[in-house]
């Protein structure tokens, strides 16, 4: 909600921002930063993601109410990613279950 | 408290439930925000998901994120975040009094820009998926050039198209509500003291400008584009 | 069967002839086009009701099975018996029951507003409720679903011959209704109170629909995109739960249990405020500890969304996650265990009487208490391996659904029986019943402990013939409930047309609600009220109710 007016030249420097931070996440997906290439485009989603937030949605002016209910949905989105998470990545580090055998081998394998 | 005359008597637009109509404005940006609350969440299941196969099976979605032609998902995103801008600029142009004309225009260009969006993305995009062979269920081809990871590249592809294509929805769902905004505003109905539908209608599609926002560089970005792949 | 009603002083004893939200209209398009939330909450009460018996239906086809060990039915149908009774009374009964009737018709007059803040958003929500339950209801006659009503894959997704999408498409629609009372509620509670109402001051029902429609929102999303998903790879033949492509079949059961399981708070935190209100009202005493009532459903609603592992413990799920999720598990026990206390506490020294809404409180408390205890054995890793997938877990969420939620629900609804159709029931039948249904459900239920601890299997069509004993027991006990069910439905009916008719507040309660004619004209208050005393307020009230 508001009643304050957001004047023109915002939402044009924001809008401005928004397409230089498009061709950024672009162009540095063509360099090879290895494994911090994932990181850094989510980074720039997550600025573009804000700029929009605060000031097309008029989040900046709401208030404490609006911006409680956005962190909340996000909030609660990435408890179900991290405890799914909990459990699809770690499932590899429990020792694997073998077949039954009371032999010397198991003995050897199993990291009692 | 007002009594039940001067109650009614506030905007043709007031409804009987509230007290007056900045409890009414209030009233319905917060519900928008609580309905967006919720669409983070629906579309948050589907993006959780693409995040565990993604850890799990990166390769191959590297492969298939190379398949994807990055030059269109660029316009597009570009095309998006300008219908976001003429939005903002509709919600503006009855904030400051414009006339209803001026609203249409700016309400028309973003259907304009939406309809452009899916127009690449459909005609462009997923047909040429589909002569490719690329789409899982519908004569999905995996090519040998991608090796052992190939056999996880078509679960990319269900992503890649259950994800557009649940974000092509909400843009099909919201066009048609923004032309019936653009003719309330045609008839002039909106003005300094009465803009929530605008406001409303704006937040919903910002929220979508922000779901493609993340689609962007999580499906057509992956990895890195420095790989060259071959066997498209 | 007392007809006296309380007479409170400058009060006429009522007449028919006031106009109320009831007799302003009569006419079919009045009620099919209804924006007022009394109207839709009746309309809800409507087919609730008729889902709950459908629901039932199933469950005594069940119960008819399982008296011999060999059964009667196919095990092909007996799948299809348990996948409906769960879907019908888990999606379409319970998860709507106490929000769409009591919370859509008291939220408003208990906080003072004229109306929720968005009523055509209200008839919307039945409206889909009722397409849901059509997809779902053709699913039945057409063939029948026999997943479970968990909806596993890769069975549910690749294997299944039955009608799997209908009944998905009808879940997802109805998880929308859903969806929209919980923002209508969130926004009324927000927006629309009455001046003077704070949030300390708000009866304890409605910070349980605030914290019950917080999960409506955060979690209800999450089924939908799972059931959209699942959907799809079945009419697709692959999907992102697919082996075959490298799809995980866990996956799908995070992303089911992750509403699932707080979809089982949105089932008790409703009963739980209807609790509140009972136990002061026929205490005659103010709640003990109102803030640690209030916050407790804030904790539980929250919590309640950290803990869905452990209907994965035997899965396949990694057992470090396992242990995050047990030990929430623990956690989550916590408030409700709090809330128990409190109501008990306002008991000790309450002015207390045993109408039929008192009953049903009582018995809440005893087998929730029950039902939440069974459920730490259930949270320990090491115990659930034993007894996951067996009866014990049957009888864990009936304990708390039924000898809970349901209790909750009919003592709620006996409550504000008078205020929503103007008319008094009939107490003495009203404990009777009560009785009955305490009495069957325990001997429906509780042999199925005794069961699940020995090793009886869930979702079997057929046992071992030394249970059967055991499960004749239960079946028993289900003629029995099945009977007490139905004693409110005739006596509810009746009292429409022949019921006394209610005063204003015939039991003399506390609250805003009470304030208002019974049953309350289409604008609730013809002037807004003012509110200056704190909830439950019965501290020197000498008057006794009289009804009953």
């Amino acid at each position: 909600m508001s009643e304050h007016v957001v004047p023109v030249k915002v939402y044009v420097l924001v809008f401005l921002a928004l397409m230089v931070l498009t061709g950024l996440t672009t162009g540095v997906a063509f360099i090879d930063l290895h494994a911090w290439n994932t990181p850094v485009a989510l980074a720039i989603a997550v600025v573009k993601m804000t700029l929009v937030v605060l000031f097309f949605m008029h989040v900046k002016y709401s208030p404490k109410l609006t911006k409680m209910v956005v962190l909340t949905g996000f909030f609660f989105m990435s408890l179900l990613v991290a405890f799914t998470l909990a459990d699809e990545l770690t499932r590899g580090w429990s020792p694997k279950a073998q077949n039954w055998d009371a032999t010397a081998s198991s003995a050897t394998h199993n990291p009692r | 408290m007002a009594d039940m005359a001067t109650h009614h008597a506030q905007h043709d637009a007031f409804k009987h439930q509230f007290e007056d109509m900045d409890q009414q404005r209030d009233a319905g940006t917060f519900g928008m925000w609580v309905f967006l609350a919720q669409e983070i969440m629906f579309f948050g299941g589907i993006f959780g998901a693409y995040i565990v196969y993604r850890l799990l099976y990166h390769d191959s979605f590297e492969i298939g994120s190379n398949l994807l032609d990055v030059k269109f998902g660029a316009a597009n995103t570009v095309v998006l975040i300008a219908s976001s801008l003429t939005m903002a600029m509709a919600i503006h142009s009855a904030q400051a009094g414009k006339k209803g004309k001026t609203q249409v225009m700016y309400l028309l260009l973003t259907v304009l820009l939406g309809m452009i969006f899916l127009a690449v993305k459909f005609t462009f995009e997923w047909h040429n998926d589909y002569t490719e062979h690329l789409i899982p269920g519908f004569g999905f081809v995996i090519r040998d050039a991608w090796g052992a990871a190939g056999v996880h590249v078509p679960l990319f592809f269900c992503f890649y198209f259950f994800m557009t294509g649940l974000h092509a929805l909400h843009m099909i769902v919201g066009i048609p509500i923004i032309l019936v905004i653009a003719v309330m505003a045609w008839r002039n109905r909106f003005d300094e003291v009465y803009y929530a539908p605008l406001e409303m209608v704006g937040l919903y599609w910002h929220f979508v400008d922000i779901v493609w926002i993340f689609l962007f560089p999580l499906l057509y970005l992956v990895g890195g584009r420095y790989l060259s792949i071959g066997g498209h | 069967m007392s007809t006296v009603i309380a007479e409170m002083p400058g009060h006429e004893l009522p007449t028919e002839s006031h106009v109320n939200y009831l007799n302003v209209d009569h006419s079919v398009k009045s009620w099919l086009l209804t924006v007022d939330h009394k109207r839709i909450a009746i309309l809800y009460l409507i087919s609730i009701t008729l889902m709950f018996f459908v629901g039932g239906f199933f469950a005594v086809l069940m119960r008819l099975n399982l008296i011999e060990p060999q059964g009667l039915v196919a095990p092909e149908t007996y799948n299809k018996l348990f996948t409906m009774h769960g879907v019908i009374m888990v999606f379409f009964f319970l998860v709507p029951s106490i929000p769409a009737t009591l919370g859509n018709f008291l939220v408003p007059l208990m906080i003072g507003a004229r109306d929720l803040a968005f009523p055509r958003i209200n008839l919307l929500s039945w409206y889909i409720y009722i397409i849901g339950a059509a997809f779902t209801l053709y699913a039945v006659i057409s063939g029948g679903v026999d997943t479970g009503w968990t909806f596993y894959t890769p069975y549910s997704s690749t294997f299944a011959h039955s009608q799997v999408i209908p009944t998905a498409l009808g879940v997802f629609i109805t998880g929308f209704s859903s969806i929209l009372t919980g923002l209508n509620f969130i926004v009324t509670i927000h927006k629309m109170r009455a001046p003077g109402l704070t949030w300390f001051r708000l009866p304890l029902f409605i910070w349980a629909m605030y914290a019950t429609s917080i999960i409506f929102i955060l979690g209800t999303p999450v089924i939908a995109i799972t059931m959209f998903l699942l959907g799809l790879e079945r009419l697709l033949h692959i999907g992102i739960f697919d082996p075959a492509i490298g799809g995980d079949p866990i996956l799908f059961q995070h992303m089911f249990w992750f509403y699932s399981h707080p979809a089982v708070y949105i089932m008790i935190l409703p009963g739980m405020g209807v609790m509140s209100e009972l136990i002061t009202a026929f205490s005659r005493k103010r709640i003990f500890g109102y803030t640690f009532v209030a916050f407790s459903s804030f904790a539980i609603a929250i919590i309640s969304f950290l803990v869905w592992g452990h209907h994965m413990f035997v899965t396949g799920q990694s057992v470090y996650a396992g242990l995050i999720f047990s030990v929430l598990s623990f956690l989550v026990a916590i408030p409700s265990a709090i809330k128990v206390f409190n109501w008990t506490a306002t008991l000790y020294k309450g002015s207390i009487s045993y109408e039929a809404p008192m009953l049903y409180a009582l018995g809440f408390i005893g087998l929730f208490t029950m039902g939440g205890l069974t459920g730490l054995f259930l949270a320990s890793l090491a115990t659930d391996v034993h007894l996951n997938g067996t009866y014990f877990i049957v009888a864990h969420f009936h304990y708390i659904m039924v000898g809970g939620a349901v209790m909750a629900y009919l003592g709620g609804l006996h409550f504000w029986w008078p205020k929503i159709t103007g008319r008094l029931y009939p107490d003495a039948w009203a404990r009777f019943a009560a009785l009955v249904i305490f009495v069957g459900f325990n001997l429906t239920f509780f042999p199925q402990f005794v069961l699940g601890y020995l090793g009886m299997p869930r979702r079997y069509a057929v046992y071992p013939g030394e249970f059967q004993v055991l499960n004749v027991m239960s079946s028993a006990g289900a003629s029995i409930l099945g009977v007490g069910y139905l004693i409110p439905l005739i006596y509810f009916i009746w009292s429409f047309k022949y019921g006394p008719i209610a005063g204003p507040n015939p039991w003399g309660a506390k609250g805003l609600e009470w304030t208002t004619p019974s049953p309350p004209p289409t604008e609730n208050f013809t002037e807004i009220p003012i509110v200056t005393e704190d909830a439950y307020d019965y501290a020197g009230t000498t008057g006794r109710r009289t009804h009953g």
